[in-house]
């Protein structure tokens, strides 16, 4: 059946509102484009981990600014994921220092665990896999990220299963910016 | 192991809260600055120091601060790059997410050395969980009154921001970080006019790494002189190496820059060797972008001598026989290693980071790229390792930025060093293409 109305147009939640007034805050008042990265950032953890062009919209409306300026920014940043993506959003580090400690067997590996292909998201619903370059944790590769979380040393099978079963047991919600969390394993030991 | 000058309480238990981190001296360097001296002493103190770029140019920190223009009733800013994203470099992830207050209070006093009175961080996107350990140092600080207005009484006020990018390599060049805090695609600016004239905003901007700004404390607290006096050379002071790669034991190492590589790769106060009791074959010595050198040239320079970590100890031959220090990102492989699947992977990186704006650089990496793939799988030919050192000469010097030079160095280098190894691709196809296959010398089996 076809839809009577048209989707409700996005609108920020309060908190993110709040949030996005600080960081306006920041820049000198005729400056406030310069909040543009931000905002998107929060826009992202806001609206399902992925900025549509509706979402993309209500980011100019809000700084005041066209469109074009913010899909132009949107589509050359590689953190912004411009289609919708899975619960959670494997960054994997396919660059030498990764690449040298094993990352084209572990992209492999996630392929056949997830059963998703680089660039897919797996057919529940649960991962999707994107190859990104050096991700600066190159002394305790190979690195996965997901979300604000960096998942290293995926050396061994028991590594990965770890981490995915982690993240099987938790539930999409958005992490926006101010929220806490730990430091990665690898830094909390050095 | 030698002088530590960042890192001495990096394992404190609670160093990354004020409290700790002051009872441990921390913010001496900032009383110090606002109370006693002028931000012209502060400068110059900086300039004794001989400290030097810790983000890869290596260019005198102290002079790049001297260039900065001081138009009345303009205002000027100090923007710190922490868009950490070269290749095999991970050390200011490590300083600021463990020591947030160092940098903080790096910032304080060079911003009080430029007359800034708004500086900002632009740290990467990724680092998001470091963005929340800096504002939440941030605000330790300013309610202990070294952020604000009328620091410690001294009349001098300044407010801090983190900034976060969004995934561009490109963005550490410091031109296109500040399109990038302008709210823009990272596009880097023609210079002149430089930051130092016409920066963020167009206004007078000083742009500078965080291990620059953070070794700016110890300056401070012990004087120019004093930090001048470590180190060899131009090379004064103490560096953080980030070493991965094949080693035992990588991670992140402050060293009294002088050490010899050999120590710092074989002992086990540092490196501990190569892993599986492997050979060494290679080194990248100063993160992606700089000449890859074989074994035999990284342990001893052309003329026999040990080769230091230092700036000029490593580029010592020049890119013949030499390298660069760079941003201090170690890169070790051992004799498993591809040297050509290397090469094609960092070019193939070149390729996705360029912004587009230089023909010679969003073609030319497109060509590398793609013309290694056909080395590495078999399919090149002898013609093809003449055409990728071919295409490096023309992107070379021929960019807005150096990411153009970052492209095409490591190619250049990897050629110049290791030509058997492509021409084997070329000539054994079948045997280059076997899972694992690796070419140890001329004449000898896989």
């Amino acid at each position: 059946m076809q839809p009577t109305t048209a989707p409700a147009k996005p609108q920020f939640s309060p908190a993110a509102q709040a949030e996005i007034k600080r960081i306006i805050s920041r820049y000198p008042a005729e400056r406030s484009k310069s909040a543009l990265l931000p905002l998107l950032h929060i826009a992202q953890a806001e609206f399902g981990g992925w900025v549509s062009p509706e979402v993309q919209d209500l980011v100019a409306e809000t700084l005041n600014i066209r469109p074009i300026e913010v899909y132009e920014v949107a589509t050359f940043y590689t953190m912004y994921n411009l289609k919708p993506v899975g619960q959670h959003v494997l960054e994997i580090c396919r660059t030498g220092p990764c690449m040298l400690r094993g990352s084209d067997e572990l992209t492999a590996h996630l392929e056949r665990l997830t059963g998703a292909k680089v660039g897919e998201t797996s057919p529940d619903g649960h991962f999707t896999l994107k190859e990104v370059e050096c991700l600066a944790a190159c002394g305790f590769a190979p690195v996965v990220q997901v979300r604000e979380q960096y998942y290293e040393s995926l050396d061994t099978p028991e590594a990965v299963d770890a981490m995915l079963s982690e993240l099987r047991g938790q539930i999409h919600r958005p992490i926006l910016p101010w929220e806490e969390t730990g430091l990665p394993t690898s830094l909390q030991n050095n | 192991m030698g002088r530590k000058l960042l890192t001495e309480h990096v394992n404190v238990e609670g160093i990354e809260t004020f409290e700790v981190y002051r009872k441990h001296g921390g913010y001496r360097a900032v009383e110090k600055a606002l109370k006693t001296m002028t931000p012209e002493e502060v400068v110059d103190e900086v300039k004794k120091s001989g400290l030097r770029g810790r983000g890869g140019a290596g260019f005198p920190t102290g002079m790049k601060w001297s260039f900065l223009a001081k138009p009345e009733g303009v205002p000027r800013y100090l923007v710190c790059n922490a868009d950490e994203s070269e290749p095999g470099t991970f050390k200011d992830r490590y300083l600021m997410s463990k020591l947030p207050h160092l940098l903080i209070e790096g910032m304080i006093a060079g911003s009080y050395a430029l007359g800034a009175r708004t500086s900002y961080i632009y740290i990467r996107g990724e680092l998001l969980y470091v963005l929340r350990i800096l504002e939440k140092a941030i605000a330790e600080a300013y309610a202990a009154g070294f952020l604000g207005e009328n620091i410690l009484g001294s009349g001098y006020s300044l407010d801090l921001y983190v900034h976060p990018g969004a995934g561009a390599y490109i963005c550490g060049e410091e031109t296109a970080l500040l399109e990038s805090l302008e709210g823009k695609r990272g596009n880097p600016r023609n210079k002149p006019p430089f930051p130092a004239v016409q920066g963020l905003y167009a206004r007078p901007t000083v742009v500078n790494n965080v291990e620059s700004i953070a070794s700016v404390v110890p300056i401070l607290n012990d004087g120019g002189d004093e930090y001048a006096k470590l180190g060899v050379g131009k090379s004064t002071g103490t560096k953080l190496f980030s070493a991965c790669g094949h080693l035992n034991k990588p991670g992140i190492y402050e060293l009294e820059l002088g050490l010899p590589v050999e120590e710092f790769i074989y002992s086990d106060e540092y490196c501990g060797g190569i892993w599986k009791g492997r050979e060494l074959k290679a080194v990248v010595a100063g993160g992606s972008s700089v000449p890859i050198l074989p074994k035999e040239l990284i342990l001893k320079t052309a003329a026999g001598e040990n080769r230091l970590m230092t700036y000029e100890s490593l580029s010592d031959g020049g890119f013949v026989t030499g390298t660069m220090l760079g941003s201090g990102g170690f890169i070790a492989m051992d004799e498993t290693t591809c040297i050509v699947k290397n090469t094609w992977n960092f070019s193939r990186f070149y390729h996705h980071e360029s912004c587009g704006q230089c023909s010679p650089c969003r073609e030319g990496t497109g060509w590398l790229e793609k013309v290694l793939h056909r080395l590495e799988h078999g399919h090149g030919s002898m013609h093809d390792i003449d055409l990728v050192v071919s295409v490096a000469k023309q992107i070379e010097g021929n960019t807005i930025c150096p990411l153009g030079e970052a492209a095409a160095w490591p190619v250049a280098a990897a050629v110049r060093h290791f030509r058997d190894e492509f021409e084997w691709h070329v000539k054994h196809p079948k045997e280059a293409t076997q899972p694992g296959a690796v070419y140890r010398g001329a004449g000898v089996l896989v």
